[in-house]
């Protein structure tokens, strides 16, 4: 149950490999209790009343920056957006004055997408707010990784002895990383497949982590399957042949799926390249938990907000 | 005006002299290195206790001079490097512009006179612009001064240029120096691939990408029968690459960096660029072949490769700072520190490839105390403890990976052409 002696108040959200699964579980707990509040009619509670989050963003995200921008507004906190493409970021101001110009407006917590890996630890080190890294690089994506584990746990009931398929392109991927740092403190045995170019040349296997070089060995009797996604670009850059080859070889479709559990989870971080990464059979079938991941995203990152801003004390959350 | 040192370990590799002497010196030259000299008329310095060495030599600097003199010019320079024991550095010439003609080579050696307070050599680039595409006027160079020739901080990419430079420079007796990095293999990349860069989701530089060059240069130069100088060697196969062909008479020789001898890539920290340089901090293994090669003799010298940049460029997110940090100041504490205190490499063997040797393979009349050598000295302290202090530095540069490190081992004065420039840290103008 949950470790009282576990708070995560004030502490920056930089990457899994900064938790301990005892923090970890106190994020799933809250985020259960989260849930609750985005099922009802009123989906605002006070909890964050007069806190002030921004949303940093330096690379576009719908997905993710809607998901905590909901989350915020559902706690009542006040957030604003700021993306590199709006004028908020002049051209050529530098990362750091532009935290320094945040920190200046008073803010509480900044939720950070940045492309250069490590820009959320740096902004950790420039400014005294709370920094939720939303993704940084091919390095870190740890409330993505959170909601992954916390729609885990709701279909599954649990992490002990799971085995989870990582699929696709696992050397550009920031979900793939936090996956593998977050599951394997759960738990989960982590089998990542793809082509060979999309690997990191020495990601070895360690406890916890297995390599494969085909897609079928990583899926055979898994009870989770991750579809990662796949930027085009990596096929004009000559990371592999053409989508065609892609989906006849590494693509998850129904005769590949057979080798999983039959109960297995399939979960994709989207959007979703569909008829390639993944035929729309599997992504839309009753196996898919991809619609749900969407909604247990904002309720992860609610409770992320709430324990970093408020150190989440019941009374706090529930009015 | 005679000095006269007295009672220190005077180590002179050049002389195989390593024996406690007086070091006596008239005007501008070495008098005599004996024991027990009495010369009533001589300013004394006591070296009980001390090391005197020949001035150190560093082969690969950037002084940013000409064009980014707000990084570094030859006054902040070579104030640096004389507080870091040095008396004579070479200028790498990726400067802007380019030093790739006589002009720009006799200029600098006159500002060099004029503004700084060690001696600065200048290497000119081997082709026009470092582009890599045609030769640059290397023989007007030569005579114009220039010591070496390369194109640091790209790769000769074709074959046939570094051929040609290879053919023309040899009657002139210059060097080239490699940076040797075949660039297809590490575009974009800012650490070393390795474990760590898989895990931080950080594109990598890899390892056989400087093999490669390294061994395209060396069969290069053994076809031409010309020498070729590696730059920062940094990989394990690299420096045995280069051992095997000395063993079979090639003429390639190669340098280290202190950092890549003392620093591995767990040792990179995304947060702080200082730890971002190139080659890359790589791994155990081959930090253990640098040391391997550096005592067996397949690594000749010693370098910095000192590169400051501003704070602010250094100040931001890891991938897009610049590569480099200043390293003139912290050289030989580190050395000293890690490689010498530890008992990994002996004391001779450290002076040796910081004075005589890069002296005999650049061809210098320098790093040597023989009589009638110029009187460049340095004077070491190898047990005083000190930390290091950024805001002491004399170079622009900051974001020194060294910074607030304990060191044991400093240079305490260094002498040029017979006056002290440089006492206890510092400089005497
Ligand atoms: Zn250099």
């Amino acid at each position: 149950m949950e470790n009282k002696s576990v708070s995560l108040r004030g502490k920056n959200i930089l990457g899994l490999e900064y938790f301990s699964p005892d923090e970890i579980e106190l994020v799933l707990q809250t985020a259960k209790e989260m849930k609750n509040i985005i099922h009802r009619d009123i989906k605002k509670v006070p909890a964050l009343r007069g806190k002030a989050i921004v949303n940093l963003f330096y690379e576009p995200s719908t997905r993710t920056r809607s998901s905590f921008e909901l989350a915020g507004k559902y706690l009542g906190a006040d957030v604003i957006n700021i993306t590199a493409s709006s004028s908020s970021i002049v051209k050529g101001e530098s990362l750091r004055d532009t935290l320094l110009t945040v920190e200046d407006m008073g803010i509480d917590a900044i939720v950070m997408r940045h492309k250069a890996e490590g820009a959320a630890e740096y902004a950790a080190k420039v400014v005294k707010p709370v920094i939720v890294n939303a993704g940084d690089g091919a390095h870190a994506h740890p409330s993505q990784g959170l909601l992954n584990l916390f729609t885990i746990r709701q279909y599954k009931g649990g992490f002990k002895g799971l085995k989870c398929a990582i699929i696709g392109d696992v050397l550009h991927s920031r979900v793939a990383r936090s996956d593998i740092w977050g599951m394997r403190k759960m738990g989960i045995e982590v089998h990542l497949a793809g082509p060979r170019t999309l690997m990191p040349r020495f990601l070895y296997e360690e406890e916890g982590i297995f390599i494969h070089d085909r897609i079928e060995e990583a899926i055979e009797n898994a009870d989770v399957i991750n579809v990662l996604r796949i930027q085009l670009e990596r096929q004009k850059s000559g990371l592999f042949p053409s989508t065609r080859e892609y989906a006849r070889i590494f693509g998850l479709n129904k005769k590949r799926l057979s080798l999983a559990k039959k109960d297995v989870l399939i979960m994709h971080p989207g959007p979703m390249n569909k008829g390639w990464e993944i035929s729309p059979e599997v992504a839309y079938s009753s196996n898919s938990a991809i619609q749900e991941q969407v909604k247990n995203g904002v309720a992860v990152r609610m409770a992320l907000l709430t324990l970093i801003l408020t150190g989440g004390k019941n009374s706090e959350i529930i009015d | 005006m005679k000095l006269l040192i007295k009672g220190g370990r005077v180590i002179d590799p050049a002389n195989k002299i390593d024996k406690t002497a007086d070091v006596l010196i008239e005007n501008d030259k070495i008098a005599a290195v004996e024991e027990n000299i009495v010369a009533d008329d001589a300013k004394v310095i006591d070296a009980a206790g001390k090391i005197v060495v020949p001035g150190l030599i560093d082969m690969h600097t950037h002084m940013r001079e000409p064009g980014q003199e707000s990084k570094e010019d030859f006054a902040s320079g070579s104030r640096a490097a004389a507080a870091g024991g040095y008396t004579t550095i070479a200028a790498m010439p990726n400067t802007k512009p380019v030093v790739d003609n006589s002009i720009l080579i006799k200029g600098l050696k006159q500002r060099a006179r004029e503004d700084a307070v060690v001696n600065i050599e200048i290497i000119g680039a081997l082709t026009k612009g470092q582009k890599g595409e045609e030769l640059a006027e290397v023989g007007d160079m030569s005579q114009a001064g220039a010591v070496a020739f390369s194109d640091d901080g790209h790769y000769v990419q074709k074959a046939n240029v570094l051929l040609n430079g290879l053919d023309y420079l040899k009657p002139f007796h210059k060097i080239i120096i490699s940076h040797a990095e075949e660039p297809t293999l590490v575009e974009d990349g800012i650490m070393n691939e390795g474990k760590r860069s898989a895990m931080l989701g950080v594109k990598g530089r890899p390892a056989v990408s400087e093999d490669i060059a390294v061994m395209r240069d060396i069969l290069l130069a053994e076809y031409a029968d010309a020498p070729i100088h590696i730059a920062h060697i940094s990989t394990r196969k690299a420096v045995d690459f280069v051992r095997q062909a000395k063993k079979r008479g090639v003429k390639v020789s190669a340098e280290v960096t202190p950092h890549n001898l003392t620093m591995t890539e767990d040792m990179v920290d995304l947060t702080d660029s200082a730890t971002k340089v190139n080659p890359p901090l790589r791994t155990d293994e081959d930090l253990a072949a640098m040391i391997e090669g550096l005592i067996d003799g397949t690594i000749d010298n010693i370098v910095t490769d000192h590169a400051p940049h501003a704070e602010e460029e250094k100040d931001r997110e890891f991938r897009y700072a610049p590569s480099g940090f200043p390293g003139l100041e912290t050289a030989l504490g580190v050395l000293l520190t890690d490689l010498y205190h530890t008992g990994k490499v002996d004391l001779p063997l450290i002076i040796n490839k910081m004075t005589a040797a890069p002296a005999e393979l650049f061809g210098l009349d320098k790093g040597t105390l023989s009589k009638n050598a110029v009187a460049d000295i340095t004077i070491i302290d190898t047990e005083e403890q000190w930390t290091v202090d950024e805001d002491k530095f004399y170079t622009r540069g900051t974001h020194s990976p060294f910074a607030g490190r304990k060191l044991k081992g400093k240079p305490v004065m260094t002498i040029i052409n017979g006056r002290i420039i440089m006492q206890d840290g510092i400089i005497i103008e």
